[in-house]
């Protein structure tokens, strides 16, 4: 059969690409714009090339954040992933259990983020939190507004209290997909409960895992409104993250030109860990 | 290697079982004797793949006993029971290569990893799948993927019994006939129990020395081959073996034999007499389309029949002809040259005339 090039087909693409170019590839430049430039006023833009950038990488605050940031989102994931794992596989299979346990889950999935900052911020206090309460009562010193571990505890749980349902939900469904004669076969040959979670369940779990890992990283990376709402970044600055940092920057400060350039590395950071992860694993399974 | 009893076993999906069509097995009693090569023969839904998962243990049966070697396992799982059973679509470790896949059972049983490897390559020869051994499972064909899924099943050589669940399903013709070869040679090396499940005649005749038909829950027969084509036990199985199947005839009692239509079969005394004390009216005679006779010319014990068809089959021919009202097939050499239409006559030799009441035999008792 031959095919005639025919460019009018280029026209079929065109609804797409304007799509994209409103919803991502304006704003974006328009972020591209204030980076390399210092603005005063409408019309009042001066060019000054790649300084915006020189000065944000070499900001300490900035640097401190970056770590900060780095640190809560591998927690986040050390905890979240196995936890995930745990709990759905701990799920009843079927029936009304089944259907009580997803419903409880997906909770905490349902409520505004700001909401959950809420929840925490008074479950935590120690006069009238239940949460704080206790542990005081327990005789630990307890006070996430004063002890920066305690900050870090608050914020950490508070996430994996939200989200872990996520990782839980997307591994329970994988969990689902397995066919029983995996299960059976198993069996048969005698293998143990560990050697079926690695060798059948896990291998199996690879896609959704893949997928509750970038969502996890992603989402943490650029976590905000909770622990804004629970500690305020404090005490001090030590569980003030990237994007806290980013909003101060650029609404309180209104240092736009910095601001751009920080949100423009803070794009490229996300993305670069994303993509990394992801060919990597993809191509640990091509081998052979 | 076990004998493997089953005491008046059934089996029901049903909680409460109200009537016997509840049950995917009905009660039986059955022995599969130590290092035999068996095959259970019979249609989808027969309850086959239920007996399997039974012997196994992955399945608990809802009535009898299931016993290896005189002990009760009921309640023993498959792992207690060890046994191995290969299923009908391939199971593989898709993250391990074929050597791991192969060694998964024998690891798991703490088997020294000299000894794993040496096994291994012994079962992976057998198999042909040598060169695959150090590739991703995942990768395999599904022909292949079925080979490493019957590997896992040879490998351990302590089983009480291998268990095939209609594995060659997913595989060419070519190789499957090559794969039912290797499965005979394996159970004459290693002498185990071996028990295959199919709904395929001719792969159960090359794999079995003996094959226990099922039908509707029950094993209808248990003999060779030749016993189960020569002297059906059941009508099922004069019309599942054989191809086409035995010419089965409804009948009623008539003095000295019994009748269709207008057609008298005479039978012997020993029959009739006993046809006299059954008190059942579902009588049926049946005879294989290889025993009957056919010739140009009557005699005394001939039936006048019409050829309604010829089929040529290249190396022979299967002829319909009509008997009054019933359709009967009859196998004729390549020679046979009658053609549509054309009356021949049928002699149905006495010794391959069977004579069935209730579905069931009826024997001669010496």
């Amino acid at each position: 059969m031959q095919k005639t090039p025919n460019n009018k087909a280029w026209f079929l693409v065109l609804p797409v690409f304007l799509l994209v170019a409103f919803s991502a590839l304006v704003p974006l430049m328009t972020v591209v714009n204030y980076s390399v430039q210092d603005i005063f006023g409408p019309g009042q833009g001066f060019f000054v090339g790649t300084e915006w950038f020189k000065e944000v990488l070499s900001d300490e605050r900035l640097q401190n954040s970056l770590v900060r940031q780095f640190l809560f989102s591998g927690a986040v994931l050390l905890i979240q992933i196995p936890l995930g794992i745990g709990v759905a596989l701990m799920m009843p299979k079927s029936g009304i259990k089944s259907s009580v346990c997803l419903i409880l889950l997906a909770i905490p999935l349902l409520i505004p983020w700001n909401v959950v900052g809420t929840i925490w911020q008074i479950f935590a206090r120690g006069d009238i939190g239940l949460f704080g309460w206790s542990l005081n009562a327990l005789g630990f010193e307890y006070n996430y507004t004063r002890n920066t571990l305690d900050a870090w505890l608050t914020v950490l749980l508070m996430d994996v209290w939200h989200w872990t349902p996520l990782v839980a939900l997307l591994c329970y469904s994988g969990l689902r997909a397995i066919p029983e004669a995996f299960y059976q076969a198993a069996e048969i040959d005698r293998a143990s409960k560990w050697a079926v979670f690695r060798y059948i369940q896990l291998p199996r779990l690879k896609s959704v895992l893949i997928i509750a890992f970038l969502l996890r990283f992603m989402d943490s990376f650029m976590i905000y409104t909770e622990p804004f709402v629970l500690t305020g970044g404090g005490p001090g600055s030590s569980t003030t993250f990237l994007s806290q940092t980013l909003t101060t920057m650029a609404i309180g400060q209104f240092d736009l030109g910095r601001s751009a350039a920080f949100s423009l590395i803070y794009f490229l950071i996300v993305l670069l860990i994303s993509w990394l992860f992801f060919t990597a694993i993809t191509h640990a399974d091509k081998e052979k | 290697m076990a004998e493997i009893t089953l005491k008046s076993l059934a089996h029901s999906y049903t909680d409460t079982p109200s009537g016997p069509d509840d049950y995917a097995i009905r009660q039986m009693d059955h022995v599969w004797h130590k290092g035999g090569a068996y095959a259970l023969l019979g249609p989808s839904g027969c309850g086959k793949s239920t007996m399997l998962n039974i012997i196994s243990g992955l399945l608990q049966p809802s009535e009898g006993d299931i016993l290896f070697d005189g002990e009760r396992v009921n309640e023993l799982s498959p792992r207690d029971r060890n046994i191995a059973q290969v299923f009908q679509f391939p199971v593989i470790y898709d993250s391990m290569t074929v050597f791991d896949n192969l060694a998964f059972p024998l690891r798991n049983n703490k088997v020294p990893e000299s000894k794993v490897k040496a096994r291994v390559h012994e079962i992976a020869e057998v198999l042909e799948i040598e060169g695959k051994l150090y590739k991703k499972a995942k990768n395999l064909t599904a022909d292949e993927k079925q080979k490493v899924s019957m590997g896992r099943g040879l490998v351990r050589e302590d089983v009480s019994a291998i268990l095939f669940d209609e594995p060659l399903t997913v595989i060419d013709p070519q190789l499957k006939w090559k794969l039912r070869r290797k499965l005979k040679q394996i159970h004459e090396q290693f002498d185990i129990t071996m028990v295959y499940v199919t709904h395929d005649q001719l792969e159960a005749s090359t794999f079995a020395d003996k094959i226990a038909v099922m039908y509707g829950g029950q094993i209808v027969q248990f003999g060779t081959p030749t016993e189960l084509f020569e002297q059906p036990n059941h009508t099922f199985v004069g019309f599942f073996i054989g191809s086409p199947g035995m010419n089965l005839i409804e009948v009623k009692r008539c003095p000295r034999g019994v009748c269709f239509g207008s057609t008298v079969v005479t039978l012997d005394d020993w029959q009739v007499e006993l046809l006299q004390r059954l008190k059942s009216e579902n009588i049926k005679i049946g005879i294989r389309p290889e025993f009957v006779e056919v010739s140009s010319l009557p005699s005394d014990d001939t039936f006048p029949a019409t050829v309604v068809d010829v089929e040529d089959l290249g190396t022979y021919k299967i002829v319909t002809v009509q008997l009054d009202h019933e359709k009967l097939k009859v196998r004729q050499p390549e020679e046979f040259s009658a053609a549509q239409g054309e009356q021949i006559y049928l002699l149905f030799p006495r010794q391959w005339l069977k004579l069935y009441v209730d579905e069931f035999l009826v024997q001669e008792q010496k």
